[in-house]
């Protein structure tokens, strides 16, 4: 299974397609579980990114976790989560 | 410290109004992600895994309070409040958004500063010792050489479009601290037998996938002659440099292929069409540019003695602290400070906007407004008076700035790691974390003494874990974080690549290995005299490797029984 991420073009700012919009959580992701849905996937990627929406765009290897798309690799992993310490600004910026 | 002239103030404003139009252009769609990606990058524009990342240039580590304060005012205001200070003496901002860099581009080139050749495959930012200008072991200060160099390179046509990005370092003093023998371009500055100033040239040292230490091609170069030498060797390289191959295109594999001597041939041959050109250096230009770098005016203040006796005496953390993070200055009534960015179970190079507020304002009024930051990822006050040590140890402590850490175990270099990078395999900043928790008491650091911890979260090796005493580089196996321990590596004037230890750990493996490192040179050495690199380079790896393998199989003889 799969999820389509990139990072939106005027902030950088990772983002996950939940199938009408870009969004900031990976949380409401669409998941494409066949080839014809990551093809539409990989379709709306090439596009947004065309549109300069967004730069980076990838599919992703996930499963789902009580109901939610988890990325197979660390590193997207990481990218869905945020940096995995405690930095300066990080209470304030993820709403901890 | 150097000030910008007319021509400076013009280049770099005029480089942020191109870069804003470019930025434009791009939100706007005229330019594409291809067209713009290697404008962006000239500007020193990332994008990493969760955003943006702007690096911005610190020339040779010196800096002033104003540039401080106006690198927290970017961090608070286009940023999540904080930096990082990284190997190369640079800053990096981790969430700026792209329609916000010229803004903060502008914003560096009020207080004179920029992100140009911070990326690319162009000269970067030449880096020097953090103590230069200071440290009573100096021959000559090494900025002026940087500055010089700074000029020289600053968007020169014709090494803009390198086979490879290319580094340049510079020291002052026999004792290296400016890691030059992996750089593609070394100088150590020297006194030849007339008292002539000089350098001693090294060519091809690099990390990365293929470590190699630099090799000495010239004993002593003029200093008139720096600028003719450099393009010499960078006309070589241009030409003679692999394009084919971006793992093989580095100076370092070029010297490597062609051979040290032929490479020197070449570079020699090329210097002598060169020396007596324009590139030559007036002698009257060095002078000015060394103005710039003169001692500041230090009044005596000969009753700091007695007050840091007494201050010592009354506070045991202070002492420790003295001991640890201030060096000799030339002027005997001052001292170097070294202002950790470590604080046990913290994460290396990170500063808070108010911590560099605080920095800055320290630096004013007690430091000659001067600060440097080193490629150790630390910030130096470098002309403290003995009689405001306390005052400034005072002021360090409640914001957690005080760790008297330097060159001991927890005073850890790493690379962002993959907690931001997109080229990391594994995360550096937690595994150092959990080391200086591990190693959290001040005074086991002291009894282990100096040991150069680094960490590297790819191959790419920008957290130095190849000249660590003891390096660390993460890699990613069958999807999980592997660490591999590389020991006896070292960057100074005994420059070595560490060697690889023996199949990797886990990332819940890799203290307790560290600590079995660290308890068997302690076992081992001669003496409390005896440094870790030194007991290694005595003892060589097997004591390490059968402590540490012995106690894996033994696990795991245990672990099938059960």
């Amino acid at each position: 299974m799969k999820v389509l991420t990139a990072n939106t073009l005027s902030d950088g700012i990772a983002v996950w397609y939940s199938g009408s919009d870009w969004l900031r959580s990976i949380n409401n992701a669409e998941i494409a579980a066949d080839a014809d849905a990551e093809s539409r996937l990989t379709t709306i990627g090439a596009l947004a990114y065309a549109n300069n929406e967004v730069v980076d765009v990838n599919l992703i290897d996930i499963v789902v976790k009580d109901g939610k798309p988890h990325p197979t690799r660390l590193r997207e992993r990481i990218r869905a989560e945020g940096p995995t310490i405690d930095y300066a600004g990080k209470s304030a910026a993820w709403g901890i | 410290m150097y000030r910008y002239d007319e021509f400076d103030r013009t280049f770099v404003s005029a480089r942020v109004a191109e870069f804003r139009d470019q930025v434009e252009r791009r939100l706007s769609g005229d330019l594409t992600e291809d067209q713009f990606r290697p404008l962006r990058l000239m500007n020193g524009v990332y994008l990493q895994l969760h955003a943006y990342m702007l690096r911005v240039a610190i020339p040779y580590g010196t800096l002033s309070s104003i540039q401080m304060r106006k690198l927290a005012h970017i961090a608070r205001v286009y940023d999540r409040g904080y930096g990082h200070f990284t190997t190369r003496q640079n800053i990096q901002y981790n969430w700026p958004a792209l329609k916000d860099m010229p803004a903060v581009l502008a914003e560096l080139a009020e207080v004179e500063m920029h992100a140009l050749q911070t990326s690319g495959n162009c000269i970067r930012n030449v880096t020097a010792d953090h103590f230069a200008g200071v440290a009573a072991d100096e021959i000559a200060d090494p900025r002026p050489a940087s500055e010089i160099l700074r000029q020289w390179s600053s968007i020169h046509p014709e090494f803009s479009y390198l086979p490879r990005k290319f580094k340049i370092a510079v020291t002052g003093a026999p004792h290296d601290r400016a890691a030059i023998q992996v750089h593609d371009i070394g100088l150590q500055l020297v006194k030849n037998d007339k008292g002539e100033l000089g350098f001693v040239v090294y060519v091809g040292g690099g990390q990365g996938r293929t470590p190699m230490v630099a090799k000495k091609i010239r004993d002593f170069l003029p200093e008139q002659d720096l600028l003719a030498y450099s393009t010499a060797i960078l006309r070589v390289y241009n030409l003679e440099g692999r394009r084919d191959n971006k793992y093989k295109a580095r100076i370092k594999i070029l010297v490597h292929e062609m051979g040290t001597e032929e490479l020197r041939q070449a570079v020699e041959a090329e210097f002598d069409q060169l020396k007596d050109s324009e590139l030559k250096l007036p002698e009257s230009d060095i002078r000015a540019i060394e103005a710039y770098f003169a001692m500041p005016n230090l009044l005596e203040r000969a009753e700091g003695h007695g007050k840091l006796a007494a201050d010592r005496k009354a506070h045991a953390g202070f002492s420790a602290w003295v001991n640890q993070n201030t060096v000799a200055h030339r002027h005997p009534d001052y001292r170097a400070v070294t202002v950790s960015l470590k604080p046990i179970g913290g994460i290396p190079g990170d500063a808070s906007a108010e911590q560099m507020d605080l920095i800055a304002d320290i630096a004013e009024r007690y430091s000659a407004d001067e600060l440097r930051i080193s490629h150790e990822q630390n910030i130096i006050l470098p002309h403290v008076a003995l009689a405001d040590l306390k005052t400034i140890y005072d002021l360090l402590l409640p914001a957690n700035l005080s760790t008297a850490n330097s060159n001991l175990i927890s005073d850890i270099i790493a690379c962002p790691g993959l907690d931001y990078c997109a080229l990391a395999n594994a995360r550096s900043i937690t595994v150092a974390q959990k080391i200086s928790e591990r190693f959290a008491d001040l005074g086991r650091q002291r009894d282990i003494g100096e040991l150069k911890l680094k960490i590297s979260g790819c191959i790419n090796a920008c957290g130095h874990h190849h000249v660590g005493h003891i390096g660390i580089l993460g890699v990613e196996k069958r999807g999980e974080e592997l660490y591999q321990i590389t020991l006896g590596g070292s960057a100074d004037e005994n420059t070595s690549i560490g060697e690889i230890i023996g199949r990797g750990f886990g990332p819940d493996e890799i203290t307790d290995a560290i600590e079995t490192v660290v308890e068997t040179y302690l076992k081992h050495r001669l003496s409390a005299d005896e440094k870790f690199l030194d007991a290694y380079r005595r003892l060589g790896p097997a004591p390490f490797k059968d402590v540490l393998y012995a106690q894996s199989v033994a696990e795991s003889m245990t672990n099938a029984s059960l």
